[in-house]
């Protein structure tokens, strides 16, 4: 996963490279609480479009991350989907 | 080869690790692509295979170490997964085929395995013994793509009509 933080629009980009399942989604899940709590962006941007692969455990996370958000009463997350 | 009977089967046994998962869900995908699935059917058998997985690894072992066992059969052009484990086994099944219904919602879980399990698959079948384990069968038919025995062989058949 490639972390990206644009200072000037308080944005922060995760771009997710590998399969999302229950392993690897342990990890995402702590990098990217991690990120968020560092940086407080005013908003944050998954980008999907070099997954391949994910399950039920990816939305969990997806679901998770929003809730952290709207706890911080940050803007909505946003999801750049393509497939 | 006309007429060929299609039947082949495999089983697969691995540790109750999480990075086991995609090991499991990419031979499975590799069994059944003999039967030259489409990309779509390839990805629907990976996720309901990775939801199968987890649940035995997550809820089936929980924190234990156990052994999870696939049995893969292809007959014809349908294929037969069968996904077992010795964990604590399900109280409910009726339950916990309910959409969003998670044990464990601390955990960030979206409780959709096994709705996911049976929107992607053609059958999902449950059999669990509380303190024995679990074992989840399913099946799904790949469309076989149209024979192309009866395209004209040569140049000049085809000229012909």
């Amino acid at each position: 996963m490639i972390t990206n933080y644009y200072e000037r629009d308080k944005l922060l980009v995760f771009k997710i490279n590998e399969e999302i399942d229950e392993c690897t989604v342990k990890d995402i899940r702590r990098k990217a609480d991690y990120e968020i709590e560092r940086f407080m962006p005013r908003e944050v941007v998954f980008d999907f479009d070099n997954v391949t692969f994910m399950d039920s455990a990816g939305i969990g996370m997806v679901i998770g991350r929003f809730k952290q958000a709207q706890l911080l009463r940050r803007k909505d997350k946003n999801c750049k989907f393509k497939q | 080869m006309k007429n060929k009977i299609n039947n082949n089967e495999m089983k697969l046994e691995f540790l109750s690790k999480s990075n086991n998962e995609a090991f499991a869900r990419i031979s499975v995908a590799a069994f059944v692509s003999q039967l030259d699935p489409t990309i779509e059917e390839i990805s629907d058998i990976k996720t309901a295979v990775s939801e199968a997985v987890t649940n035995a690894i997550v809820h089936g072992y929980e924190d234990s170490m156990g052994i999870v066992t696939i049995i893969c059969k292809i007959h014809e052009n349908e294929v037969y997964i069968e996904i077992s484990d010795n964990g604590k086994g399900i109280e409910n099944i009726e339950m916990a085929k309910q959409p969003l219904y998670t044990t464990r919602p601390n955990l960030e879980r979206s409780g959709m395995g096994f709705t996911i399990m049976e929107s992607f698959m053609d059958e999902l079948n449950v059999q669990s013994i509380l303190g024995l384990g679990t074992k989840v069968t399913m099946k799904k038919k790949i469309k076989q793509t149209e024979e192309i025995e009866d395209m004209p062989v040569t140049l000049e058949e085809a000229l012909r009509g």
